[in-house]
Formats: C-alpha cells, sequence, structure tokens
C-alpha cells in the first residue's frame, strides 16, 4: 500500500494572485475597488472644482425659503408665499395621485382586456388584440398629446353648455366635460362625516375579519358561511344607517354654470385627465399581455384535474387556476405599477405639476439648484421605486415555489 | 349461429358519403362556433361589432375623403366644405411637411438637387460654381435654394436631397440583416463590423480619414493585443494593447509635459487630409431631427446595450462581492429613476461631474445615458434568464472542466439569452419609444416637431394627422420587433411538443 498523503502544500507566490483561481479574485476585487474609488474621486473633484468655478456651493436652504409659484392642481393647500419644500411636497402628491389612479384604471382596464383577448369569440378577441397590438407599439408620450388634444380641441367650451347650446351635462346634470376641465360634484364634510368614514373603515375591517373566522370555520367543522351577502351587508348598512342617523352630513356641491365657465364643485384640469387616461390606456395594454399569460401558464391538466376531483367550475377557478395564474401575474404587474409611476413624470408634456415640474422644474429654474434638485428628485423617484420592489419580493417569496 | 339466417338485409356495400347537414360545416359552422356560441357569446360579438361599426364609420370616411393639397388648415376647410363633405381629414400637412418630420432640419444636398432637376436654372444663375462655391452670398444663396425646393418636387429631394441619411439607412438594414437571420452568409458579419464608420462618415460628414483613421486604430489595438499574447500571455497582450490604444488615441506622455508626440489619431489624420482631402460636408448634430433621430438614438443604444447588459447581469450574479454590489446598486439606481430624470442629467448636470473645460455633443450624451438606462433593464431580463436555467446546467459546465468564461459563452448565455428573447425585444422596444422624451430636452424628435408645426399660423389646431403619421412610423418599427423575436423563439426552440 503505498502512502496517500497530502499533496505537499504549495507555498505562496505573488504569480498566485493571477494564476490561482483561489487568490485571482481578491486580485480583481482589489484592482475594481481602486478603480471605482479612482473614478469617484475623479468624479467629486471635477464637481468641486466646477462649483468653484461658477461660484455656488451645496446647500440645500433654498427648499425653506418662498417659492413665489403657483400651483394649479393642489392636493393640498399652496399659495405663492409657501416654501419650496412645501411646493415640492405638492408635487410629490401629485405625482403619486396619478400614479395610484393611474394603477388602479389600468389594471381594470388591463385585465379586462387580458381576459377577452383570450375569449373564444373570435371577433372580440381580434379586436382586444389589435387594441392591445396598437398600445404597446406606440409611445406614451403620444397617446398623452393625442388625449391632451381631444380634451382641449374636441370638448365643449362652457359658454356651449347655457339654453339651447350644443352641450349637456351627462349623468344627471352632474358632471360637465369642457375644454377647460371636467367639472364633478364636490363632496363638502360637514360635522360628523368623520364618523360615518370611521364606520366604513371599521366595516371593511370587519369585513376582512368575518373571512379569516369563515374560513377557520371550514377548515375545522367544513361548515360555510354566506361570506358575499354577509360581507356585502356588512359595508352597506351601518355606514348607510350612520348617514342617515347623522342627519346626511356629506353632500356634493354640484358644478352650475356661472359667467364665463362652471361655479362650485371640483374642476378636474385637462391636463390630470390626460395624464391619468393616458397612462392607464398604455399600460393596461401590458396588464393585459401580463394577465393573458398568466392564465395561459396554468396548464390545462389542472384544469382537468379539478374537474375530475369534481370541483365546480367557479371553485376550480377560485382554489386552483387564480393562485397559480396569480403567482406568474403579480411580479411582473407590480414592475408594470413602477413603470407606470416612472412614466407619470411625463407629466411635463401637458403641464400637469407634478413632482418633476415642481421640485425639478420650476424650483430648479428660480432658485438655480439644478444639483440639487435633480438630486431630490431622483431621491424621491428612487425611494418610492424600492418601496414597490421590496413589497414585490415580500410578496415573491411569500408564493415562491419550494424547491431544492 | 342462429339469428344470421333471420336476418332479413344484410348492406354488403358502404353508401357514399353524405354532405354534413348545414349547420355544421363550413361558414355556418364556423360562425356558429366563434360568434353565436351561445346567448353571451352572441351578445358579445353585437357588442363587439357595434364598437368596430361605430369607430371605423368615424375613422374610414374621414380618412378617405382627406385632402391632400393644401396650403393651410383653413384652406382645407374650405375645401371641405366646397365639396360638402361633414368631416375630412387634412393630409395636406404630411404631404407639405413629411420630409422635415423624418429629417428634422438636416440639411439637403443642393448642389446634387441643383444639378439634377434645376439644371437651367444653375446654369443661368452661372453654374454650380458660383452658387454653391462662393460666387454668391448667404442671402442669394438662400433665395436660390429656396426657388428650388418650391419647384422639386418632395420625392425628389426626398431621394436625391437626403441621400447620406437614406444610403445609411439601407446600409443599415445591410448591415443587421446577418445578425438577424443566421442563413446569410457570415463573411456578411464584416461589414456590421465596419458599418458604424461608414454610418458615422455618411450622417455626420466631414473628413473621410477620421472614421478610417479610428476603425484603422481600434484594429491595431485588437491586432497587437492578440499577437503580443501568443508570446508574453494573456496578461501581458491586454496591456500591449492598452499601450497601443494609447498611443492612438490619447497622450500618455502629458502628464509628464510632453505634448505633441501623441496622440498619433490627429497628427497622421491632418497628414491624409493635406495630401488626399476626401470627405463629405460636416453637419453638426444639432440640426439632426425627426425620425432619423429615433432611429439612430434607437440603433445606437440597441447595440450598445446589449453587450452591457449581459455584462451587467453577469456581474450581479458574481461571487465576488464587491462586483455584485457595484452592479447590483447600478442596476437599482438606473431602474428606479425615470428616464426623463437622466436626460436631464445627462443635459444640465454632466457638465458638473466632468473635467472642467469639457463640453461633449449633446446627441452623445442622449446615446449613453439611454443605454445606460437600457442595460440596466436588459441585465434584468438576463438574470431573468439565467436563474431560469436548471442548477444541473451550471454543475455540468463544472464538471466539464470549462472556466468561467467559456462556460458562460458555451453552456449557460445560449440558452439564457435564448430564454430571455421575448424579454430583451420588449425592453429594445422601449427603449425605440423612449427615444420619443429627448424632445423635453431641445432635440428635434418626430413629436417635437410636430409641436412645432401645430404652433405655425397654417397649421395651428391640426392634431390627429400628425399624430397618426407619427404613431404610425413607431408602430410599424416597434410592430416589426415583436413579430421578429416570435420569429427567433419559434426558430431556437429545441424541444419537440
Amino acid at each position: 500500500m503505498a502512502d496517500i498523503s497530502d499533496h505537499p502544500r504549495e507555498t505562496f507566490r505573488i504569480s498566485m494572485l493571477l494564476y490561482d483561481a483561489r487568490y485571482r479574485s481578491l486580485t480583481i476585487q482589489v484592482v475594481a475597488a481602486m478603480l471605482i474609488m479612482l473614478f469617484l474621486a475623479q468624479l467629486v473633484d471635477n464637481t468641486v472644482t466646477n462649483l468653484a468655478v461658477l461660484g455656488k456651493d451645496i446647500s440645500f436652504t433654498f427648499l425653506w425659503s418662498t417659492a413665489g409659484y403657483d400651483i394649479n392642481q393642489q392636493t393640498i393647500p399652496f399659495t405663492s408665499q409657501d416654501t419650496h419644500a412645501r411646493a415640492a411636497l405638492v408635487g410629490i402628491l401629485n405625482t403619486l395621485l396619478v400614479a395610484v389612479l393611474g394603477c388602479i384604471l389600468a389594471t381594470v382596464i388591463g385585465v379586462f382586456a387580458g381576459v377577452l383577448r383570450l375569449s373564444k369569440n373570435w371577433l372580440v378577441a381580434r379586436v382586444m388584440t389589435f387594441y392591445v397590438e396598437c398600445m404597446r407599439n406606440t409611445p406614451l408620450l403620444i397617446w398623452i398629446l393625442i388625449v391632451f388634444a381631444v380634451m382641449t380641441e374636441a370638448t365643449p367650451q362652457p359658454r356651449d353648455f347655457r339654453e339651447g347650446g350644443t352641450a349637456a351635462m351627462i349623468f344627471g346634470d352632474s358632471v360637465a366635460v369642457t375644454n377647460r376641465g371636467v367639472f364633478i360634484p364636490n363632496p363638502i364634510w360637514a360635522d360628523g362625516s368623520g364618523i360615518v368614514v370611521a364606520i366604513l373603515i371599521l366595516s371593511i375591517i370587519g369585513i376582512f375579519v368575518l373571512r379569516y373566522v369563515a374560513r377557520k370555520r371550514q377548515e375545522d367543522t367544513g361548515q360555510q358561511l354566506p361570506v358575499l351577502r354577509l360581507s356585502l351587508a356588512m359595508l352597506i348598512v351601518p355606514v348607510t344607517l350612520a348617514f342617515f342617523a347623522l342627519g346626511r352630513p356629506i353632500t356634493l356641491d354640484y358644478p352650475v354654470l356661472g359667467g364665463f365657465n362652471f361655479e362650485g364643485g371640483l374642476q378636474v384640469r385637462n391636463s390630470f385627465i390626460a395624464l391619468w387616461l393616458a397612462l392607464s390606456l398604455y399600460t393596461s395594454a401590458f396588464i393585459a399581455e401580463i394577465v393573458r399569460s398568466g392564465i395561459l401558464a396554468v396548464s390545462k391538466g389542472q384544469t382537468e384535474a379539478a374537474f375530475a376531483l369534481g370541483i365546480q367550475p367557479n371553485r376550480t377557478m377560485q382554489l386552483i387556476i387564480l393562485p397559480q395564474a396569480l403567482r406568474v401575474i403579480i411580479p411582473p404587474l407590480i414592475s408594470q405599477f413602477l413603470n407606470l409611476t416612472k412614466n407619470s413624470s411625463l407629466a411635463l408634456a401637458v403641464g400637469y405639476m407634478d413632482a418633476r415640474s415642481t421640485l425639478g422644474g420650476i424650483t430648479v429654474n428660480q432658485t438655480g439648484r439644478e444639483l440639487e434638485g435633480i438630486l431630490l428628485l431622483g431621491i424621491f423617484y428612487l425611494i418610492t421605486s424600492l418601496i414597490i420592489s421590496s413589497a414585490m419580493n415580500f410578496y415573491n417569496s411569500g408564493v415562491k415555489l419550494k424547491e431544492r | 349461429m342462429t339469428s344470421t339466417s333471420k336476418v332479413a338485409f344484410v348492406r354488403a356495400t358502404m353508401l357514399p358519403e353524405q354532405a354534413p347537414p348545414p349547420g355544421v360545416a363550413g361558414p355556418v359552422k364556423w360562425l356558429r362556433e366563434n360568434l353565436f356560441s351561445g346567448w353571451f357569446n352572441s351578445l358579445m360579438t353585437v357588442l363587439a361589432i357595434y364598437i368596430v361599426w361605430s369607430v371605423l364609420s368615424g375613422m374610414l370616411p374621414w380618412a378617405f375623403n382627406g385632402i391632400w393639397d393644401a396650403g393651410s388648415l383653413n384652406e382645407c376647410r374650405e375645401i371641405r366644405d366646397a365639396r360638402g363633405l361633414e368631416s375630412a381629414a387634412c393630409w395636406a400637412v404630411v404631404n407639405e411637411r413629411w420630409l422635415q418630420m423624418l429629417f428634422g432640419f438636416y440639411p439637403t444636398d443642393n448642389p446634387v438637387l441643383a444639378r439634377l432637376f434645376y439644371a437651367e436654372e444653375l446654369a443661368a444663375a452661372g453654374g454650380a460654381e458660383v452658387v454653391f462655391g462662393g460666387g454668391f452670398n448667404a442671402t442669394q444663396q438662400v433665395e436660390f435654394i429656396s426657388a428650388m425646393k418650391d419647384d422639386v418636387s418632395n420625392a425628389a429631394i426626398f431621394v436625391f436631397g437626403y441621400w447620406r441619411p437614406l444610403a445609411a439607412l439601407a446600409l443599415l438594414v445591410v448591415a443587421v440583416a446577418p445578425v438577424l437571420y443566421s442563413n446569410l452568409p457570415r463573411s456578411l458579419l464584416i461589414f456590421s463590423l465596419v458599418y458604424p464608420f461608414i454610418a458615422f462618415f455618411l450622417l455626420w460628414g466631414g473628413s473621410v480619414w477620421l472614421p478610417v483613421l479610428v476603425a484603422l486604430g481600434l484594429l491595431a489595438t485588437i491586432m497587437a493585443g492578440r499577437y503580443a499574447s501568443a508570446f508574453v500571455g494573456s496578461l501581458g497582450g491586454l496591456i500591449v494593447s492598452l499601450a497601443v490604444f494609447a498611443i492612438i488615441f490619447m497622450n500618455p506622455l502629458g502628464a509628464i509635459g510632453i505634448d505633441g508626440l501623441f496622440p498619433l489619431l490627429p497628427q497622421l489624420r491632418g497628414a491624409l487630409d493635406g495630401a488626399m482631402p476626401w470627405g463629405l460636408p460636416y453637419t453638426a448634430s444639432e440640426n439632426f431631427g425627426g425620425f432619423m433621430l429615433a432611429i439612430i438614438i434607437g440603433t445606437s443604444g440597441i447595440v450598445l446595450s446589449l453587450p452591457l447588459g449581459i455584462a451587467l447581469a453577469l456581474g450581479r450574479q458574481s461571487s465576488m462581492p464587491l462586483i455584485k454590489w457595484v452592479c447590483v446598486s447600478f442596476i437599482e439606481v438606473i431602474r428606479g429613476v425615470p428616464l426623463i430624470v437622466w436626460l436631464f442629467t445627462a443635459s444640465t448636470l454632466l457638465n458638473y461631474f466632468l473635467p472642467p473645460g469639457t463640453t461633449f455633443d449633446l446627441l452623445l450624451r442622449v446615446i449613453i445615458m439611454v443605454t445606460l438606462f437600457a442595460s440596466a433593464y436588459l441585465a434584468e431580463v438576463v438574470r431573468g434568464g439565467l436563474a431560469a436555467l436548471p442548477k444541473g446546467q451550471y454543475e455540468a459546465a463544472d464538471s466539464l472542466g470549462l472556466d468561467y468564461w467559456k462556460s458562460m459563452r458555451l453552456i449557460i448565455l445560449p440558452q439564457a439569452l435564448k430564454i430571455s428573447i421575448p424579454g430583451i425585444v420588449n425592453t429594445f422596444i422601449g427603449l425605440f419609444k423612449d427615444t420619443t422624451l429627448v424632445v423635453f430636452i431641445g432635440l428635434r424628435d418626430p413629436l417635437g416637431l410636430t409641436n412645432a408645426i401645430r404652433a405655425t399660423s397654417e397649421w395651428n389646431g391640426i392634431y390627429w394627422e400628425l399624430y397618426i403619421f407619427v404613431g404610425g412610423l413607431f408602430f410599424m418599427f416597434c410592430f416589426f420587433m415583436s413579430r421578429y423575436s416570435m420569429y427567433l423563439e419559434r426558430r431556437l426552440r429545441t424541444d419537440h411538443r
């Protein structure tokens, strides 16, 4: 028997830094680290030199000085006497407003279009394919401009709404679509309306509790509760009772035609409508494709297996198909929401005052602080998208197939 | 055998096949199955027919009754009223301005146009030497050219006035074809490599020696590295090629104060320009515009972002923590911020980050930004492909003893890229569509030009026609790309279903 001994231990040689896989990665990383440091140092050095040449410094005190400009679309009160910081906040809220509303509408249209594209009806499937291809293959900016042009140039002027005019209000004289914007009823919150809203929120929480209880009960005893009917009742009855018991605290202020324009109500600007509709329509085409591929991704055997077990079609959809399809659908859906949020910066094209137009636009132009302004703007978008994508990662880790 | 005798009749021959009853064959069957299979389906069909009809009945008469020959929107409306039409598209604006929307303010090759289509007037004015060679002052020249353009048809100006961008586009098709379709001869790929230099020369013009020398310099860098690595190993080869690159394109001795000797390129160029002053008139990037700009930015972004995106994806999967960390932060930061903000950074902030006194072309900055942006998205798509490969493929490559680059090149990337084709093409389509955003930093993209046209007094108030034209052009390109990706998926499919 020959002795099996360890290979004689090699002593470290300089060339091993390059030719030995154990040390090479260290060498590469050290070199890369040096290059990155050098690059960053050069960047900072250049910036400092350039700022010194221009006689500027980096400071964020401009945020607390008076903005001096008006914002026509406000979610919180703002006047030109307020600070740049508040202007930025108004812009950020406007971005979030259009993003949230856009995500909701885009999901609704997208799911609708995606399901219809799979329809067995030849004509409906073709129409939806045409819609999706049209939306996906043309730039979003064109859609924004088209919707804006339609809203401003193809809609009637307020004076056409006079007696004998060519235009009329819709939805029982409550909504007026004009070239100066869409006028909708404005809710007025009187005393006691807080209680009504609180009751609504409580009943929504109650519905979730009910669903939990019902599921638990079914798992334990096999008995089913009429969840849908109970939740509808919980949603409607307490709020309605409270609304009338408190003497109708929430009323609607309807828009009325005044001298040259509508008065009262809530004026939704065309810029907002154009951005919102265009973003939703455009994103909905992508969502439609995601929904379609998600449904197709569930193999037919799953449906057949469920039927073989004697599960009813709607329960099959609910218990077998949807959970599997959603695993495929949700991650790309959320990244579409992210895209929509970022695309809302195209608000610039129609003059909607979002974060880019206030913080990264007028404020930067007025104060000359483009470095700080764009940095803050970038950080805002970055934080928003990191929050959304970490929510997605959280969801993903929950539904991921557990493999080796 | 008891019952056979009782059978009265047994048919011995087959009856001829009968036609199926009406309603279960032919178009009626198709209609029944596809459009009217139940009350809900029928309702949907009726609804869809109503929607299609109401859209088409508005659109088609409008489009086909369109007026092609008018000087302004008012003139269009007069013609429409004179014809007694309810609505009519005013295609005249497209007819008049399509060249502008395609090329922006890219200059036409006026001497060529004058010689071909305006020869008599050119001779009357004293010949090309006088008009374009210095005999005319600027005003006279402008008057002569505008008179000529009124006289020459748009189609002629398109073909002969813009022959440089058109040639660049035609050669682009030739250069891209061998990459897209693998049944073309592989030797055409050499042309694909040379193409960027040809396109640069055709589009920007200037001395022919600049692109030639840059191409030769890059070739020399690569060849020197290859040749040297045979003798002194791969690291030595890398150092040699870096040294060759440095003496051709940079001034390595500048740090110790010796100027004038290096870089070699401008010196060679000066000598060649003196001996053989060949070239085309120079066109600055500011004049580029229209759909041409979208194609230039889109193509360069696509070509440059693919290798960068793959590198980032590999970096993100790397086992080296530093490399991984750098790639992840690059990808997340780029993806987290909208392209518009990056474009503003490129146009306003980049001057802060560059060494004092450097300026470079806005178009180039935009191309770099768009490339970086698309590469971050591509990296995520490719990462998905890499993650989708079964672990066994990586282990198999390792067990064959392949090193990292070989295993990536031969085993992992071909499969991973195949899986990610749809995502890659979608990113490219997105990049191409996003080229419209350059309008916000002052480049003249097609949409910016439509705004300019709508701002003129003649065409104020027109929008559908222009947007349909621009949207249709984008649709054509993007639709081709998406169909190509489907073709590629089909062709590369190796599993048998």
